[in-house]
């Protein structure tokens, strides 16, 4: 299996802070693969740095074989990535129907998709005419799903979406995740809610300190608890 | 190293410089008798003491403020209205100062509690309207101020020209003379207390607040009461400085004190010569008010000269009104090629 | 299938829509009604005031626009203002005859290609400062704030340069001056002007920012640039676009101004700089609808005081904004976050 995204050896620094050390990852064409690993291990940080909105100071980003890393936000977003940032990022300003227009960038949205997304997350269809502003968090958090899937995408790179959700909203966004992966997508998914990442995810890599610490299988990791606690530590959230 | 506050100019091209300057101010009566060069020595000195004070401010707070020349015009306008309705005496310039001073502080205090809880272009946009409100207000209030002609006044009699003390070296040192010293005394000692202020531990949070508020907030510095001090204390100094100035000029008025060209004029100093540098203030106003002096004639001549020639623009572009024109440009590309200005340049680099 | 339980949950209450601060300028005109002396007298005050009010909305929106979106403020924008004016004059000194006819037609035949070129003059103007002064600071603001003051000082000195340090007088076309009477109060043709002018404008602008996908992206863009970035937009062609309509808008008042007060100086922009700065601190940084109203609480304010306390007029506006400032600490609507 080729990998869709592949990072080697990507160091990041903010200001003066060296976050990421040297970060080598793979995320398979076709599959889901999650992004582990403590508070601070950088796991955000290398979100970011894929997407251009932080400059990788050395290494490489390859999307399909071809290099990113320096391109603009913009110019990476149209290779094709999506992202559902850990704040949401909704516009609060623009209405539910606004934020939707903006994210179809290819032009007008597809009915059957909006159909398809109003079926995972019946609010958006509800509150369309409604100012993002006042949704609930978890609402946004459907919306910062839709923007993502409302146009078809080759890679999408999900930061903690569940965080702060009550259990029937992450379970809506998992639902979703699973109908998406069964259409083939390419999810690169950070989680902190270790059942949601048994859920979805294929492949796994854990994150420390900047480095990617351990890549396997999301079955390996799921069936061994030692290697669980070993890696990810006291911050593990094994709760339903 | 004491009286320089540990802060050594660290650069030997610049400690020649200034040692250069300072010793030819010091000497300026003996050396430049005559009353011009008297008065651009005096300007020097009195615009060196304002654009440390503002160097407090920009260059070590990082705070914009364009409402400067209001504490200095308070400063300038007490003593004047003092003196002039008073008379020629001591306790004038006295009564002056006590009402001056503490009034600047309270002001810079109000604006600061007001507007410094805002971030930079908030507060630089209030301090320019505030600023403009002044300006205004003093020329609207012609009874106290003396409106657009402002105030001119008599100083006491130590400090007039006709007091004559002594001859030295066939110059004759008089009122004029004692007035300079005083001026150039107090523009010192006004500057080696900023240096002193900027070295001390409080000047220290001065720069960790300009360099990263949130993190200096975090680390348990309240931002607001340092950024508000620093204020209060640069409004104090100009203010102390604007009434050396109407005590030199025995006479202050709108375009002496408040106009925002002079704003411009300090802006232009601490920003060519160095932010956050103290020094730069000094080597600064030396090439600025020289400039400003000497060269706008030799604008003027080679402007005429051009416009003998027929040549197109250049008489406009030369005419020493465009003075500012050049400025202009030369802030522009200090702000963009030497941000730490001359003086950074000479220490070699950003530092 | 899932979100059964999901898909009740109720927004958040709607907000209740912030009508106050639109009602300000209309209170303002009702309370200084009983102070002024003949209801004729409160006409035209109040006409003067709305028509200067459109005046500096028009250059101050463009500010607060870019300020909104880009983050920069540009403390050039009063050179725009008077680029804007002394363009203008260009066309409309060599062609007083026809401003002078009393045809509005050959009027019109002479502001309207001032207007389009001194719009298109200090557009281009805008693009070129963005590029080459304001792009390389973006993000500091202190050296945002010294680069354009630069920039100001230099603009004005070159205004002397070319077109002389004395005023330049404009006068109206003969079609716009005098008055007509409402009752018994006199209205300036050109004031009433200037109210459709800048009604217009406001409209426009409302209309673009809420029906069109430029608009959309301006305001996602005052919220969140960098999400608007990874959404595949290059926010860069925006802000230049942007800032173009604003220093185009400044162009666009300065005409006006030029052509209220009959003439044209090249002090005239760092002057009204001062009362936009004010108008959109009041109206909040970033609000087109905050800057409409600030706009015209100012210049109401400004015109009954000059008529009911002349000395304390010139400070009406500092008083206002501090006021308002008291009220509502980031002005009427603040937009941004920041």
């Amino acid at each position: 299996m080729s990998a869709l995204l592949s990072l080697s050896g990507v160091e990041t620094h903010i200001g003066q802070y060296h976050i990421l050390h040297g970060v080598d990852l793979d995320v398979p064409d076709g599959r889901t693969t999650m992004l582990l690993g403590r508070n601070g291990a950088g796991k955000t940080t290398t979100l970011r740095t894929i997407m251009g909105l932080w400059h990788a100071s050395s290494g490489e980003i390859r999307l399909g074989g071809e290099r990113i890393e320096a391109l603009s936000v913009p110019d990476i977003a149209r290779a094709g990535i999506g992202y559902v940032p850990e704040t949401m990022a909704v516009f609060t300003d623009l209405t539910v129907r606004e934020n939707l227009v903006l994210a179809a960038r290819e032009g007008a949205m597809d009915e059957t998709r909006l159909d398809w997304i109003f079926g995972f997350f019946p609010p958006l269809k509800k509150f369309w005419l409604s100012r993002a502003g006042t949704l609930s968090g978890g609402q946004k958090q459907m919306l910062s799903f839709a923007r993502a899937f409302i146009e078809p995408r080759r890679l999408l790179l999900i930061d903690e979406p569940t965080k702060g959700l009550a259990p029937a909203i992450i379970g809506a966004l998992i639902d979703c995740l699973k109908e998406v992966k069964r259409r083939g997508a390419t999810i690169l998914l950070v989680e902190q809610n270790f059942r949601v990442a048994q859920e979805v995810g294929d492949t796994v890599s854990v994150m420390d300190n900047g480095r990617v610490i351990h890549t396997g299988t999301m079955a390996e990791l799921a069936a061994d608890a030692g290697m669980q606690h070993r890696l990810l530590g006291l911050s593990l959230d094994t709760h339903r | 190293m004491m009286p320089l506050s540990g802060d050594p100019p660290r650069s030997k091209v610049l400690t020649v410089a200034l040692i250069v300057i300072v010793t030819l101010l010091a000497l300026t009566p003996f050396l430049f008798p005559g009353s011009k060069p008297l008065n651009v020595a005096a300007k020097i000195c009195i615009f060196i003491a304002l654009a440390a004070s503002y160097d407090l401010l920009l260059g070590y707070t990082g705070v914009v403020s364009f409402a400067h020349t209001m504490f200095y015009g308070i400063g300038s306008y007490g003593v004047a209205i003092a003196l002039y309705s008073l008379g020629a005496r001591w306790d004038a310039i006295a009564l002056g100062l006590v009402i001056a001073l503490p009034l600047a502080a309270l002001l810079a205090l109000l604006i600061g509690l007001f507007s410094l809880r805002v971030q930079t272009i908030f507060f630089a946009m209030i301090t320019l309207a505030v600023a403009s409100a002044f300006a205004v207000l003093a020329s609207q209030l012609s009874w106290l101020t003396g409106g657009e002609d402002g105030r001119s006044f008599r100083v006491p009699e130590l400090l007039r020209p006709g007091t004559t003390f002594f001859n030295a070296f066939g110059i004759e040192v008089n009122g004029r003379t004692l007035s300079y010293y005083i001026v150039f005394v107090c523009c010192a000692a006004l500057f080696l207390l900023l240096l002193r202020i900027v070295n001390s531990p409080f000047g220290r949070v001065l720069q960790a607040i300009r360099e990263n508020p949130f993190r200096a907030e975090a680390l348990g510095y309240r931002t607001v009461v340092h950024r508000t001090l620093a204020n209060v204390i640069a409004a104090a100094v100009a203010a102390a400085v604007g009434a050396l100035n109407a005590i030199w000029l025995r006479y202050t008025g709108p375009d002496t004190s408040l106009s925002f060209a002079i704003m411009l004029d300090i802006l232009l100093i601490v920003v060519i010569g160095g932010m956050g540098t103290m020094y730069g203030a000094i080597v600064g106003a030396t090439l600025f008010i020289l400039a400003q002096n000497y060269l706008q004639a030799l604008m003027g001549a080679v402007s005429t000269a051009a416009g003998e020639a027929s040549i197109p623009i250049l008489p406009q572009l030369l005419h020493p009104d465009r003075w500012l024109l050049w400025l202009g440009i030369l802030f522009i590309a200090s702000v963009y090629f030497f941000p730490s200005g001359i003086v950074g340049k000479l220490r070699g680099g950003p530092s | 299938m899932s979100a059964t339980e999901t898909d009740v949950g109720a927004a958040l209450p709607k907000e209740r829509a912030d009508y106050l601060p639109l009602l300000l300028p209309l209170l303002l005109a009702v309370a200084a009604f009983p102070f002024i002396p003949s209801t004729s007298t409160w006409v035209t005050l109040t006409i003067a005031g709305l028509a200067m009010g459109m005046m500096i909305f028009v250059m101050a929106s463009g500010l607060t626009l870019i300020f909104g979106l880009m983050d920069v403020l540009n403390f050039g924008h009063g050179a725009f203002i008077a680029i804007g004016a002394y363009v203008a004059t260009l066309v409309l000194l060599p062609l007083a005859p026809w401003m002078q006819a009393d045809s509005i037609w050959l009027n019109l035949a002479a502001i309207v290609p001032a207007v389009l070129l001194a719009i298109g003059v200090t557009g281009a103007l805008g693009l070129a400062f963005e590029r080459v002064v304001i792009a390389p600071v973006y993000g500091q603001h202190l050296k945002q704030i010294l680069i354009t003051m630069g920039g100001m000082i230099v603009a004005e000195q070159f205004l002397y340069v070319f077109f002389g340090p004395q005023q330049i007088p404009l006068p109206l076309p003969a079609s716009l001056r005098g008055s007509f009477l409402i009752g018994e109060a006199a209205v300036e043709k050109y004031r009433v002007v200037c109210v459709l002018v800048g009604l217009a404008v406001f409209v426009s602008m409302l209309l673009i920012l809420t029906r069109t996908k430029i608009g959309l992206l301006i305001r996602a863009g005052v919220e969140n640039t960098e999400m608007v970035e990874a959404l595949g937009y290059r926010v860069t062609r925006l802000f230049v676009g942007v800032f173009m309509a604003g220093s185009a808008l400044a162009g666009l008042g300065g005409v006006m101004w030029g052509l209220y007060r009959e003439q044209v100086t090249a002090a005239m922009g760092g002057e009204l700089l001062v009362l936009v700065f004010i108008v959109v601190i009041i109206g909040g940084l970033g609000s087109i609808t905050g800057c409409f109203i600030g706009a015209l609480l100012v210049a109401l304010a400004t015109n009954y005081a000059g008529f009911l306390v002349p000395k304390l007029a010139l400070i009406t506006d500092i008083a206002l904004m501090v006021a308002i400032l008291l009220w509502r600490p980031r002005g009427l609507y603040p937009v941004t976050s920041r």
